[in-house]
């Protein structure tokens, strides 16, 4: 039993951590078939998924509720917890508990279906979100379509929740979520495509392994500047904070599509853009950031300390260093999101719509074509 | 049968109750709100029996195209719109309506011959999966190139089109005589846009 356990985690780390098959030998060397170790394997990776977005959310949270606090010039929470960590989980549970309320008027059905449609793709899009070579739900080739394609659905369920509630101020909320989020996804997918184009794959693992034959010199925000900034403003829009918050302007319509909300739909809410900010976070770390790539090749440094890059001891090190770089550079730009949340004013709905329409997109088609240009003249630098 | 094969039959038999249920309610219902919601929820089980095809970017594009854009314009365009109003009788409703099911039923009966004398292969052939995408995109670019081409132009002459009907410009005044003319139109522009600016 315990020669194979040992077994197990020599052949886990050899392999360059596929947690899978080797969760798949484990169990079948405990004497089940691999169709039971199959399923059993099955809802890990969602409770994976679920902890861990849960878990970012929480402490975005906390940061948001401390960093709002310091550019106020306030503590903010400090008496749950040291420095106030447990807030977020005191604001949970307080939703948790609170009454569920749908209005008299409201079309009831839809009421509830719309957080539910807003939530749901924004926690699949996780899937193909890679913290390391194998350290990834689904590595499907597909991949960054796939989040493109899912975060199309999210209007849909903002519309319904805006409609259902019966509310001028939800409808209008709901109107400018999906007029907002349709004109921002597209030059947000031209930027895609053209990190994509230098890296000839869809896939999320392709994209990350290309950027990082020498360390951060090679990221692909040298090569991609402008698409850099153009997907960092439209993930802000996506997500609907500040300056692009116009869904849910305080000021104009109340809480936007939120208003009738109350408990647990409302946390709904909250959740799905939370989650958002952090997955765009993440995306643009991975896209543009080198995602788990260390500044400096982790095979120089293990080559640099004459170690074997394939010893198990140095394997897991690699990992952990991978996933730390990964929230690293999440986390500097979950904290540069929220800086703007709360420095710049929120702009009108009709200037939103000429950045998005009239601005953006043509500068996208511009990178598009540039980065066309230069992968064809540069095949080297641009991966040809 | 093994595991993933009767999950697959399952989620086959889900994927198309959803889909035909979903397409009757579209028609049937008569709240047109509901009607584009269940629209969207038809357009994602197609989507899921493209996955179950093995066919994840036709999948993929599937939801991106007609969810994400066609089904939340139509949603844009009924909540824009969305004024209760009594409509006009119509003259001969049940006659139409009969006559329109019989239709629909000769259509189905056909469909239905056409499905049990086809000799259908089976099983057909293999999926490529992932190489889908490049595959795709070799025949756009290739033998498919001037359908490809002739369809963006579609949507080029369709965008003129839109831009034209919804920038209509509203003469106030006749452009002969100078009177002032009301042409009756549902909507008015306050200033015309274009044609009265050269006599400002």
């Amino acid at each position: 039993m315990l020669t194979n356990l040992k077994e197990v985690i020599f052949f886990t780390v050899n392999t360059g951590l596929d947690l899978e098959s080797s969760f798949n030998n484990l169990l079948q060397g405990l004497g089940l078939s691999s169709e039971v170790s199959h399923i059993l394997w099955l809802p890990l990776p969602m409770l994976l998924v679920l902890t861990s977005a849960l878990i970012g959310v929480l402490v975005t949270v906390w940061l948001e509720r401390k960093i709002s606090a310091a550019a106020q010039q306030r503590i903010g929470p400090e008496y749950a917890g040291s420095l106030g960590i447990l807030q977020p989980i005191a604001d949970g549970l307080k939703l948790l508990v609170k009454e569920d309320v749908i209005p008299t008027k409201a079309d009831s059905l839809l009421f509830s279906l719309g957080p539910v449609l807003v939530l749901i793709p924004v926690i699949l899009s996780w899937l193909i979100v890679p913290f390391g070579q194998n350290l990834i739900i689904s590595n499907v080739g597909i991949g960054i379509f796939l989040w493109i394609a899912l975060s199309s659905i999210q209007p849909i369920g903002l519309l319904m929740s805006g409609y259902a509630s019966n509310n001028k101020y939800s409808l209008l909320g709901g109107l400018r979520a999906a007029a907002q989020s349709i004109s921002y996804e597209i030059p947000l997918a031209l930027s895609v495509l053209a990190i994509v184009m230098m890296s000839n794959s869809l896939s999320t693992v392709d994209i990350v392994n290309q950027q990082n034959g020498v360390g951060f010199l090679s990221w692909n925000i040298w090569r991609q500047p402008v698409g850099f900034l153009i997907f960092w403003i439209c993930a802000l829009a996506e997500c609907e904070r500040l300056p692009f918050d116009l869904p849910e302007a305080e000021e104009e319509l109340v809480a936007g599509y939120q208003t009738e909300y109350a408990g647990m739909k409302f946390a709904l809410f909250y959740l799905g853009s939370y989650i958002n900010l952090v997955l765009s976070a993440l995306l643009v770390s991975i896209l543009y950031l080198g995602g788990w790539g260390f500044p400096i090749p982790v095979e120089w440094i293990a080559q640099f300390l004459g170690q074997n890059i394939d010893a198990p001891l140095v394997q897991v090190f690699t990992a952990s260093i991978g996933i730390a770089m990964t929230i690293l550079k999440t986390y500097l730009l979950v904290f540069l999101a929220i800086l703007l949340r709360w420095t710049t004013p929120r702009v009108r709905i009709d200037q939103l719509l000429d950045l998005g329409w009239k601005f953006l997109l043509p500068i996208s088609l511009v990178n598009l074509l540039f980065t066309a240009a230069l992968k064809l003249a540069f095949p080297l630098a641009f991966g040809g | 049968m093994n595991i993933a094969s009767s999950a697959q039959q399952i989620c086959f038999v889900i994927l198309g109750s959803v889909v035909i249920l979903g397409a009757l309610g579209v028609v049937l219902l008569n709240n047109i709100v509901y009607s584009a919601f269940l629209l969207g929820g038809v357009f994602m089980g197609v989507a899921g029996l493209y996955l179950l095809l093995n066919a994840s970017f036709v999948a993929a594009a599937q939801i991106l195209v007609y969810v994400g854009a066609v089904n939340v314009l139509i949603l844009f365009a009924i909540m824009l719109v969305n004024k209760k109003e009594k409509l006009k009788e119509i003259q001969g409703l049940k006659v139409r309506k009969f006559l329109s099911g019989l239709v629909c039923t000769g259509l189905l009966l056909l469909l239905l011959r056409v499905d049990f004398t086809t000799q259908w292969i089976s099983p057909g052939p293999e999926a490529i999966g992932e190489m889908a995408t490049e595959r795709i995109g070799e025949h756009l670019f290739t033998d498919y190139l001037l359908p490809f081409e002739v369809a963006s132009v579609l949507l080029l002459m369709a965008m003129i089109g839109a831009i034209v009907l919804a920038r209509r410009d509203v003469l106030t005044s006749d452009v002969g005589t100078g009177d002032s003319v009301d042409q009756n139109l549902i909507e008015k522009s306050n200033e015309p846009i274009l044609l009265d600016q050269s006599t400002k």
